[in-house]
């Protein structure tokens, strides 16, 4: 078995968490999703450290984020596939 | 892993066990925490737990204060207790309701005697219950003597992806032999509140859910200034990668792996549906919350953190547990399970549960948990609303 780097829970989920202490601009990435056991790969575009989110496809501003199979906020900023995904370009719509 | 069938703890006179032998000194109020701990520095074998209120407090606030004082008394974990407080009709009131399980209790009053005479008072009483609680001897309990609570804190990414998962899974391993299991965090449920109020097991336990969840969002919408960005998800949430309060809730939901809720509670409340899994209306604040869940009687706790928290309990011993490799290694004097290897694969879900179920049981035969021998003994009262 490769080593993972990037765990997805659900296949739906359109983002994934670095599980290595850090991923570097344009590494190849091994993901694991858990929900199925199958494996994808990505490349990614920013240096994203250990527990964060990387985006494993193009967002637009609008769009759902989507963690565990369920919406857990909004884009705020288009997001390219590869960067890191946080608090600069999601928010929550609770409030 | 074939789960074993008991643990060696206390057998209380109520029929309920504990995993601990604690004598307890128990203020009433914020101004008897001097005698009180002046006690427990006079005789071995004694805590006193102190608090920050207690006194003018009303309506059900003050009920809440009893609640929590009078269930902390009753804990199995809880071999005797002294009550003392300012005045003798509050004390009565909470020793009358301890004295129901049937354990040791005696109440004092300061106020007409001073805290000196009562203070050699109270000591006395509590040489007479430290020597007797120390013969106490552990014996074989069913594995459904074990009431677990569960709450995560300083949680990040990891939570949500191993620890809290590993939670779930003794959950769903330890449901069926009796044991009695809580979850609380009625704000860190914020953004998954559908999907779990759909987890209570009848319609009257999800439409308790659903209420007692817009109470609290109502109150939100009421008290906030602005809305809860600056504490939900806090900055160490951040820090690990959570983004928004709705990612946070779907990783603490993961706690409770495939389990329904049979009740809800109020805070502090005692069970009184039998075994299984309830929901307790808490603060997502980790001492508020767990004080509340020993109030509740529960008697051994699971929580996983992510970032670090090092919470602990006086009366019921908290295991902490991260999926969090370098948590794992800067703050390994506060883990107590390390679950990191889910992360690199080494390890899957059902091995990690098996490990905890392990560990739970060795902390409820006796091992001190990191936060006990570190000396954690994080006692908050929870305050509804601003005193008369």
């Amino acid at each position: 078995m490769s080593n993972t780097d990037i765990i997805i829970h659900d296949e739906k989920d359109n983002v994934g968490v670095v599980v290595i202490e850090k991923i570097t601009p344009e590494q190849n990435c091994n993901c694991w999703i858990m929900e199925n056991d199958k494996s994808v790969s990505i490349q990614s575009k920013d240096e994203i450290p250990l527990g964060h989110k990387i985006a494993m496809a193009d967002l637009n501003e609008g769009d759902t984020i989507l963690k565990y199979g369920h919406d857990i906020g909004k884009v705020v900023k288009n997001i390219k596939k590869g960067e890191h995904v946080h608090v600069h370009n999601v928010k929550t719509k609770k409030w | 892993m074939e789960i074993p069938k008991s643990f060696l703890g206390y057998k209380r006179e109520n029929g309920r066990a504990g995993t601990r032998n604690h004598v307890i000194i128990l203020p009433v109020d914020d101004i008897s925490n001097a005698c009180a701990e002046a006690v427990a520095n006079n005789i071995k074998g004694t805590i006193a737990l102190p608090h920050s209120y207690g006194r003018l407090q009303f309506g059900a606030d003050l009920e809440l204060h009893f609640r929590t004082m009078i269930g902390t008394g009753k804990n199995p974990n809880v071999a005797a207790v002294i009550v003392v407080g300012i005045e003798p009709k509050w004390t009565k009131r909470i020793v009358d309701a301890i004295t129901t399980t049937g354990k040791p209790v005696e109440g004092f009053s300061i106020e007409g005697v001073g805290d000196i005479d009562t203070i050699a008072k109270v000591s006395k009483k509590a040489q007479e219950f430290s020597m007797w609680a120390s013969e106490k001897q552990r014996e074989e309990c069913p594995m459904s003597d074990l009431w677990i609570s569960v709450k995560c804190g300083e949680s990040d990414t990891t939570s949500g992806l191993a620890s809290n998962p590993t939670v779930g899974n003794l959950m769903d391993k330890l449901e069926p032999l009796g044991v009695h299991l809580c979850f609380g965090e009625t704000s860190e449920l914020t953004g998954a509140e559908t999907v779990c109020e759909k987890r209570g097991k009848t319609p009257e336990a999800q439409a308790k859910f659903k209420k007692t969840w817009n109470d609290y969002n109502n109150f939100i919408l009421k008290e906030a200034t602005d809305d809860l960005s600056e504490s939900q998800p806090t900055a160490g949430n951040i820090a690990g990668g959570l983004t928004t309060i709705e990612e946070k809730a779907f990783g603490n939901f993961q706690k409770i792996g495939g389990c329904q809720f049979i009740d809800v509670l109020e805070p502090a409340e005692e069970p009184t549906k039998g075994a299984g899994l309830y929901f307790m209306d808490t603060s997502s604040a980790a001492a508020e919350c767990v004080t509340l869940q020993a109030a509740g009687g529960f008697n051994i706790h699971l929580f996983p953190t992510g970032q670090g928290n090092i919470i602990g309990n006086p009366i019921e011993p908290v295991i902490k547990l991260t999926a969090n490799p370098l948590t794992a290694k800067t703050m390994s004097e506060h883990i107590d399970v390390d679950v990191s290897k889910i992360l690199s694969r080494e390890m899957n879900l059902s091995q990690a549960g098996d490990e905890l179920i392990k560990s739970t049981l060795r902390v409820a035969n006796g091992r001190l948990t990191c936060a006990e021998a570190l000396g954690h003994k994080e006692f908050v009262m929870t305050k509804l609303y601003r005193s008369a």
